[in-house]
């Protein structure tokens, strides 16, 4: 193997990393937040990739579907409560979020699809169907299942999961399909050829994790999703509502795997089900970095990248065995260093 | 009586069924069969241990392709390679188990993950193994040379190992594991407390689950003949997961609820939907995750409660009869030394919970531990029962050190305690809480518990727990959950536990909290009954009255140190102890 290979391996390793870093933060922080493994964050990365690639083919992606869809049966369900509430002031905030929102979305989408406008606009149009499906999911799967066991929670995000992955092979059909890059433009730095899409892609995560990091320290409803991931019945007493907190995380969420979708959209053909996979290995990346730290779990899913990269050079069959397996030692590391009985919360 | 009938006609059914429904039917029942026996896994793993497993279909796979490979390749019988497949799949679990099963909840649930799919890409990518496309023309079980190759045959076969599981795993519930089982899950440091090995216990239900797996593997890949790695996907595992979560993740015929429940669906699904919707292959999926979370919404505790309640309730259970007394320990002679607290000291990061704490105790003496709030008493406790370990100084119980011992060990030399928080496992009877404490003084393990070859021993074990509840005046609650009485009383099942254990020096932390008068004095009277009896006490108690009318003598605790030690007259007119207690006098 000569040195060009390997520093192109680690760049594709660490353009893979970079996104797979991203998702471990999404999911570690719904984790905190909802005691839900965030299984569907894989469909956000593929609807928004798909939805991007098919708006520069000039056609109006089915996420519009879902978005409306979904939005009708989580505004129907919030109508049902209201009017059970005897409370029906709150109904225009209802219909403006559920209903008005993504109504208003699809139009700017088929506006836009036959008019191939410039990629920024296209990406912030995805923003703009993919981010609003966050907040319905909530509604709609989760937030009647609030406080269930991890167990519950779980299988509920398989669910969610698979009515989301069925939808985008209804709307996405079955065929892979792959957007443009943003630029096509390439450097050389000595040996080293990077390409332009690849420092986006990192800067963009840096900048992500950046906002992120103000968002948790400096803002109140940062503090508030940190107050409910220590302590959910603190943070409720201090009148935190379970309910915003949780649909605020699954927002950033799924803010979270638009860019992911719209960054790794021109790197790799993606389908229907593709999210799934690379979800999956976002979350191997929280567990190397120990599923508590955000930066460990930022380093942990680089190094996901790079394993994979260089292990599909040497054994590209193996190549999933291999990053999986790859936790078993870490894992095994972990049991051997720490020494403690714990029970669950009841 | 009447959950032995519906038993009975479960059977019977069970038993007619393949003669009476088509033969389609009799192929889905076969898969319901096999898939239960996973699913039971789950239900004893998951729903009752806690510990989530996306990996069973890894232990399904091994054992499958391990006959499949024995039988096709070497020409071995069929019931040779179930012992050799069950062999590897044990030797696989105990693997897996040993390295993680001391993990916290999520890490263990996520390695169980990377296992399956790494083993699926195994099984996939292997030559010997046929690869993706896997190994067909396995031959199908034979008994004395009646090979049982339809589906009406397989099912017996199928069926009655199912059942066998079924009712093996009921059994082991209903015992003396099966209460520590049942701690596991949100009381495993108080299961430690009474002497329970909580990481064995853990492999063994993770060994009996990995098991059932094999079982169902070894039955998979002779009643289909061909097996492939696609049946042992991350899928495969997450679907039996859905199963037993809508089952009833805690209860045994919730895997067979579930089971039937979701193979049903998603045949009906197939069948249905395509031709609702004059297309194929897209909708089943959606309307599948649809209807589980509508299903989860309604009942989050899937269906194994909805059915229950539509069976007719029996009377209910029947005090335990007398049985023969459990062995005792002999009490040390009345003054000895019992235990020496030496210079005892922990910390918490810079707070210091108990520093350069010293005390005595003799045998036959009630010893008052007072203080107040956040003056270190439940940490002494903690540290004399190993709960955690002191930084410095030593402890010693009958002039042995025990300060190194793990928790378990020191439960076993006669040191039994109650929580200041109480530790009760909420959803379980009274009785059977209390019976937890005499864990250490019966001896059946798990298997003879599937096979009911622990009945007397569990007679006498539950009249012993029905005995000591009767002591401390809840002989009406004996069946009730423990969860359901008031908080003063579930502190007094905690003392009754304590006295199930047999002890030599019982810990007592505020057992007087949220007592009425009557039921104050009545405490007082059976601490005096049991000092008298020979058991010595360490008692840790803010009610002042309480205390000074019973205790020998009392040790002053304020910040972690000793502030004063003696008499209950002494102590009352310490001075120090009264600035402690009400404030210094400006």
């Amino acid at each position: 193997m000569s040195f060009d290979i390997v520093l192109w391996l680690v760049q594709d390793g660490i353009v893979n990393g970079a996104i797979y870093a991203l998702l471990a933060l999404a999911l570690l922080l719904v984790f905190a937040v909802t005691r839900a493994i965030f299984v569907p964050q894989g469909e956000f990365i593929s609807y928004a990739a798909l939805s991007l690639a098919l708006l520069q083919a000039g056609k109006l992606p089915g996420t519009v579907y879902v978005l409306v869809g979904g939005g009708a049966i989580a505004a129907l369900l919030d109508i049902a409560v209201a009017l059970r509430d005897k409370a029906p002031g709150r109904l225009p905030r209802i219909l403006a979020v559920y209903v008005l929102l993504p109504l208003a979305m699809a139009g700017i989408a088929w506006w836009a699809a036959p008019r191939k406008l410039d990629m920024w606009i296209q990406v912030l149009i995805v923003f703009g169907l993919v981010v609003p499906l966050g907040p319905i999911l909530y509604r709609v799967a989760y937030r009647p299942l609030a406080g269930a066991s991890v167990l519950v929670l779980f299988i509920i995000s398989m669910a969610a999961h698979y009515v989301l992955t069925g939808l985008g092979l209804v709307f996405f059909g079955g065929e892979g399909l792959r957007s443009q890059a943003f630029s096509g433009a390439h450097f050389k730095i000595g040996v080293l050829n990077i390409s332009a899409q690849s420092v986006l892609v990192v800067l963009a995560t840096v900048l992500i994790m950046a906002s992120l990091w103000l968002f948790f320290e400096h803002s109140i409803y940062g503090k508030a999703l940190r107050a409910t991931a220590i302590n959910r019945v603190g943070a409720r007493l201090v009148g935190i509502p379970a309910e915003l907190s949780g649909s605020l995380a699954l927002t950033l969420a799924a803010f979270i795997g638009a860019v992911s979708g719209v960054l790794i959209a021109p790197i790799t053909t993606i389908y229907y089900d593709t999210g799934f996979l690379i979800g999956l290995k976002g979350f191997v990346g929280a567990i190397l970095g120990g599923m508590g730290s955000y930066p460990l779990a930022a380093i942990g899913a680089v190094g996901v990248g790079l394993l994979e990269s260089f292990s599909s050079f040497w054994a590209s069959a193996f190549k999933e065995s291999i990053v999986f397996t790859i936790i078993i030692p870490v894992l095994v590391w972990r049991s051997l260093t720490t020494r403690h009985v714990e029970d669950e919360e009841e | 009586m009447a959950a032995r009938v519906t038993l009975a006609l479960f059977l019977v059914f069970m038993a007619l069924a393949p003669l009476l429904v088509p033969e389609f039917y009799v192929t889905l029942m076969n898969y319901i069969g096999m898939a239960t026996l996973v699913t039971l896994g789950l239900v004893l793993l998951t729903g009752v241990v806690g510990v989530m497993s996306f990996g069973q279909q890894a232990f399904t796979g091994l054992a499958a392709y391990t006959t499949a490979v024995l039988t096709t390749v070497y020409g071995v019988s069929p019931w040779v390679t179930l012992f050799a497949a069950l062999a590897l799949t044990a030797a696989l679990a105990l693997t897996l188990g040993f390295i993680t099963l001391r993990l916290s909840g999520h890490y263990l649930a996520i390695s169980t993950i990377a296992w399956g799919i790494a083993i699926y890409f195994v099984f996939g990518n292997l030559e010997i193994l046929g690869r993706y496309s896997g190994l067909d023309n396995i031959p199908p079980v034979s008994l004395f040379g009646w090979a049982l190759d339809t589906g009406r045959e397989s099912y017996y076969l199928i069926w009655i190992m199912t059942l066998a599981a079924l009712i093996a795993a009921r059994n082991l519930l209903d015992s003396r594991s099966g209460r520590a089982i049942r701690a596991l899950r949100f009381r495993s440091v108080m299961a430690e407390s009474y002497g329970v090995d909580t990481a064995m216990l853990k492999i063994i239900v993770f060994l009996y689950a990995a098991l059932l797996a094999g079982v169902s593997g070894w039955l998979y890949a002779h009643y289909l003949r061909f097996v492939a790695p696609h049946g042992f996907g991350v899928n495969a595992g997450i679907d039996y997961l859905f199963m037993a979560v809508v089952g009833g993740a805690s209860h045994v015929w919730g895997a067979v609820i579930g089971a039937s429940l979701l193979t049903l669906l998603r045949e009906w699904l197939n069948d249905l939907l395509p031709k609702l919707f004059q297309r194929t292959g897209n909708y089943e999926i959606v309307v599948f995750g649809v209807l589980m979370m509508l299903l989860l919404h309604r009942t989050r505790d899937g269906l194994a409660p909805v059915f229950a309640r539509l069976l007719p309730a029996g009377p209910g259970r029947a005090r335990p009869a007398e049985a023969p007394a459990l062995a005792r320990r002999e009490q040390p002679q009345s003054g000895e030394a019992l235990l020496e607290v030496r210079a005892a000291q922990k910390q918490f990061g810079g707070l210091v919970a108990v520093g350069n704490l010293s005390f005595e105790m003799k045998s036959g003496e009630i010893l008052g531990l007072i203080g107040p709030n956040g003056a270190g008493k439940s940490t002494v406790f903690n540290l004399i029962t190993g709960v955690l370990r002191a930084d410095e100084g030593e402890i010693r119980f009958r002039g042995e050190r025990i300060d190194r011992h793990p928790t378990k060990e020191i439960a076993a030399r006669g040191i039994c305690r109650t929580f200041q928080h109480v530790n009760l496992v909420s959803a379980m009877s009274v009785l059977d809480n209390v019976a937890l404490g005499a864990h250490l003084r019966g001896r059946r393990g798990t298997v003879a518990a599937m096979l009911r070859r622990d009945r007397a021993e569990e007679a006498q074990l539950l009249a012993e727990a029905a005995r000591q509840i009767d002591r401390v005046g809840l002989g009406s609650h004996l069946f009730e959950p423990a969860g359901s009485l008031p908080l003063g009383q579930q502190r007094v099942v905690e003392i009754a536990r304590a006295l199930c254990g047999d002890p030599l020096l019982l810990l007592l932390d505020e057992p007087a909290a949220g007592l009425r008068y009557g039921e104050k004095s009545a405490l007082a009277e059976l601490l005096r009954r049991l000092r008298a009896e020979g058991t010595s006490i360490l008692l840790v108690e803010h009610d002042m009255e309480f205390v000074m009318g019973l205790v020998d003598r009392l040790v002053v605790m304020d910040f972690g140190e000793k502030l004063a030690e003696g008499l209950p007259l002494e102590i009352q007119t310490n001075p120090a102890v009264v600035e402690a207690y009400l404030g210094g006098i400006e």
